[in-house]
């Protein structure tokens, strides 16, 4: 199984994220990553869904999202053409003793501290999955008191725009 | 008011007395409604003649204007999933999209087994729900249910109308979208208060589906390929499903099969498609398929499915389905193609369109090519199949009335346009192989959620739909004890459907399994319909203010549906009592290959065959 990433051009309307999620539960995808946002267009969000599929389950499901009235525009947004960032927020254990330890990992790994009390940082990073894994490896032996991450959000490299097409 | 005749043709009908205003043909001037007769004017002006419901303490206020409306004709049903498969029935026998009403909570709940059903079988049925009022949304008020959320995965789609405004507009997209690409039940759930407010109401309003755009027109590539594969084919096969109905592409696919000569197969929702008459037709594939239609698709070298989707009855175990066949899968939903068989050549689009398109692409390459291949071989090998395995049936060892005599009767003595419909089980197969369909929309049936109990709402349905034309439910005496309070509908509508209930006191086909493959442990098939003739079904009928007729020899059963065909002022319910242990063969066992197909219990004709 690969993973894939889809960016899914949705009417902003009530129900579609059930509509959509239920559609991946329902005939057996499971989801690795679901972020949903606001668009250049008031009515048109965008969804980009990390899923884990064989090619041809993936064709299926895709036609399957086509058919949802709701849906606009499918969009597989392959890695290496397309820049693809998630979002954490982790709260290391760093009290004065190993705090400039931590603060090092943090700057080599370019995310920065956005809180700070005495018995521990909250740190902010954005990158592809793989970097904020590394990172969270790093921070692991000063212990990890609590993890939030984002879905991914991913864009085609180059000028051109898939929503610019869609609306059209 | 009173005025002379003559001024009366002269001048516009002056409106009547009372806040209602009285219908008026579409115009695209907005006039001031509440949300409910905003609705009403929506299902007139969308073309809706029969809506089938209840009504309740939600849907209360769309009840009001439809008393005054001369356009919609609603009938009262006994329970909501009646007026679900009746919007069914009628959907199918007439080609338009049926519409059931119902309450919010449990009358909307009791929609969801026909709208599954509609959405399997992608027939056009608009469902409008009342809904708690916006403000108690969420709260669990009474009789509340998220239809919506309910019915999201057996729907196309599905509205909640939050603004009276929206509602000619949810009905025009609920119409649409029913009715186009593939079609299926499309839900709209209207909050009370919102059919009470103020509103204004104007038609035709803009549909607003961006995301919709079904491919109707084929791709001439796509033609090409599948017409070069059509002439060079040796064992070619046009494998036809409901898809064709649908698209009324009947007459084309007649064009195309005599243009061809290839074998035609039907499955059980395209009964009628082709007619059953016709030497090219080798009958139904699939699990209980003629043996001929089976072998067909298993030595085929090439499939053109038309509208039809591989479906598990159809292909039995997958990886032994068709084995040496390229697929041709011509479907309007692109999600079909590939879904079950890769297809060598996909076609999306409308099966009329394809099909038009096809006959042309294969003349050409008829044309362009020296010698056209010969199928007599492919075509011998088929009849000697047909002629040594037809449909047939034996008499009970045990002297009861033979349940497959029962309906072939039915079938020779009813006239040639009458309309079937089924249950689901025995009686269903029965009625699929052994009653002759030359007519489109004359087998109207369960095929994909195999709904018991469909056979007597939507004979209700078929029947309102197509007054004119018999209209027989073959069912099961299970089946109709599930549904059969719809006869008091009928009765009281005027609605002289005809049911004959193949009474053999078991749920018949689960009782066959048992007797197959559960060695013969008969666990809670046994209704008791015969030991205690509980109900008895001709009392039964009579209180459902049908006439009960009943027939338990062989000898009866011409007289009794002759009786039965006379009667047009009333619904019609025999009671056949048949023996219990008849079975459906052919047969190919869940979960096993067709070249597994039992002709008979014990006799695998092309099991042992050099396929």
């Amino acid at each position: 199984m690969t993973r894939h990433t889809l960016s899914v051009l949705v009417e902003d309307k009530p129900g579609v994220l059930a509509r959509v999620a239920g559609l991946f539960s329902r005939r057996g995808f499971n989801i690795e990553s679901l972020a949903v946002g606001r668009t250049e267009y008031p009515d048109i969000s965008r969804m980009t869904i990390v899923v884990s599929v064989d090619e041809l389950p993936l064709e299926q499901v895709t036609k399957q999202l086509n058919k949802l009235v709701n849906v606009i525009k499918i969009v597989e947004l392959e890695p290496s053409a397309s820049v693809q960032r998630q979002l954490l927020l982790v709260k290391v254990r760093a009290d004065a003793t190993v705090r400039s330890q931590v603060l090092e990992t943090v700057q080599l790994f370019r995310a920065k501290v956005v809180d700070v009390s005495p018995e521990a940082v909250t740190v902010e990073a954005t990158g592809t999955s793989e970097k904020l894994d590394a990172l969270l490896r790093m921070l692991e032996p000063y212990g990890l008191r609590e993890i939030v991450q984002s879905g991914m959000v991913a864009i085609g490299r180059g000028a051109r725009s898939i929503t610019a097409t869609a609306v059209r | 008011m009173t005025s002379a005749p003559s001024r009366q043709a002269q001048e516009p009908p002056s409106p009547r007395p009372g806040p209602r205003p009285k219908p008026a043909p579409p115009s695209g001037a907005p006039i001031r409604v509440t949300g409910a007769q905003s609705l009403v004017r929506s299902l007139e002006a969308v073309g809706c003649e029969v809506v089938f419901g209840i009504p309740g303490g939600t849907i209360l206020p769309a009840y009001d204007p439809l008393l005054d409306s001369t356009k919609v004709r609603h009938i009262l049903v006994r329970h909501e999933q009646g007026a679900g498969h009746a919007a069914t029935g009628y959907a199918q026998a007439t080609g338009k999209v049926g519409v059931c009403m119902a309450t919010s909570g449990p009358g909307a709940t009791n929609l969801v087994t026909p709208l599954a059903d509609a959405h399997m079988d992608s027939v056009p049925v608009v469902a409008i729900t009342g809904q708690q009022t916006r403000a108690l949304i969420g709260t669990d008020a009474f009789q509340e249910a998220d239809i919506c959320g309910i019915t999201m995965p057996i729907t196309k789609h599905n509205f909640l109308v939050t603004d009276p405004a929206e509602i000619p507009r949810a009905i025009a997209e609920a119409f649409h979208l029913a009715s186009t690409g593939r079609p299926g039940p499309v839900l709209v759930d209207i909050p009370k208060d919102v059919l009470q407010e103020t509103t204004s109401f104007s038609w035709p309003p803009e549909l607003r589906l961006p995301g919709y755009r079904p491919t109707t027109r084929p791709h001439g590539k796509q033609v090409r390929e599948a017409a070069k594969l059509i002439v060079g084919a040796r064992r070619p096969v046009l494998y036809v499903g409901g898809g064709v109905i649908k698209a009324d592409a009947h007459a084309e696919l007649l064009r195309l099969a005599e243009e061809t000569g290839i074998p035609v197969v039907t499955t059980l929702m395209a009964r009628g498609a082709f007619p059953d008459s016709h030497p090219q037709h080798y009958g139904m594939p699939g699990m209980h398929g003629t043996v001929a239609a089976v072998a067909a698709m298993q030595k085929s070298d090439l499939l053109v499915a038309l509208g039809a989707r591989f479906d598990d009855r159809v292909t039995g175990q997958l990886s032994t389905f068709a084995p040496d066949a390229q697929i041709v899968h011509a479907d309007i939903d692109p999600a079909e193609i590939s879904k079950n068989r890769r297809a060598d050549v996909p076609i999306v689009g409308d099966c009329k369109e394809i099909i038009t398109e096809l006959i042309d692409a294969v003349r050409t390459e008829k044309e362009n090519r020296a010698k056209p291949v010969d199928l007599s071989e492919w075509i011998k090998t088929l009849d000697d199949i047909r002629g040594t395995f037809p449909l047939g049936y034996d008499w009970p060892e045990d002297g009861t009335l033979s349940p497959q005599y029962v309906i072939e009767r039915i079938g020779q003595l009813s006239p040639s346009d009458t309309i079937y419909t089924a249950g689901v089980g025995q009686h269903q197969m029965w009625a699929a192989q052994f009653i002759k369909y030359e007519n489109p929309r004359t087998w109207i049936n369960s095929g994909g959620l195999g709904t018991m109990g469909y056979a007597v709402p939507a004979a209700m349905g078929i029947k309102a739909g197509m007054p004119d034309q018999v209209c027989w439910a073959i069912d099961g005496d299970g089946c109709f004890q599930m549904t059969n309070q719809e006869l008091a509908t009928c009765a009281i509508e005027g609605i002289p459907v005809k049911i004959a209930v193949i009474n053999n006191g078991n749920l018949g086909m689960v009782r066959q399994w048992q007797n197959l493959f559960y060695g013969e442990r008969y666990s809670n098939t046994d209704l008791g319909t015969h030991k205690h003739r509980i109900p008895d079904f001709k009392l039964l009928a009579e209180a459902l203010g049908c006439v009960g007729l009943r027939a338990e020899s062989r000898d009866e059963v011409d007289a009794v549906i002759q009786q039965a065909l006379e009667i047009n002022d009333r619904p019609v319910v025999i009671d056949f009592v048949v023996g219990k242990d008849a079975q459906v063969w052919p047969m190919v066992a869940a979960g096993t290959g067709n070249s597994e197909i039992m002709a008979a219990r014990g006799i695998r004709p092309l099991f042992d065959e050099d396929l």
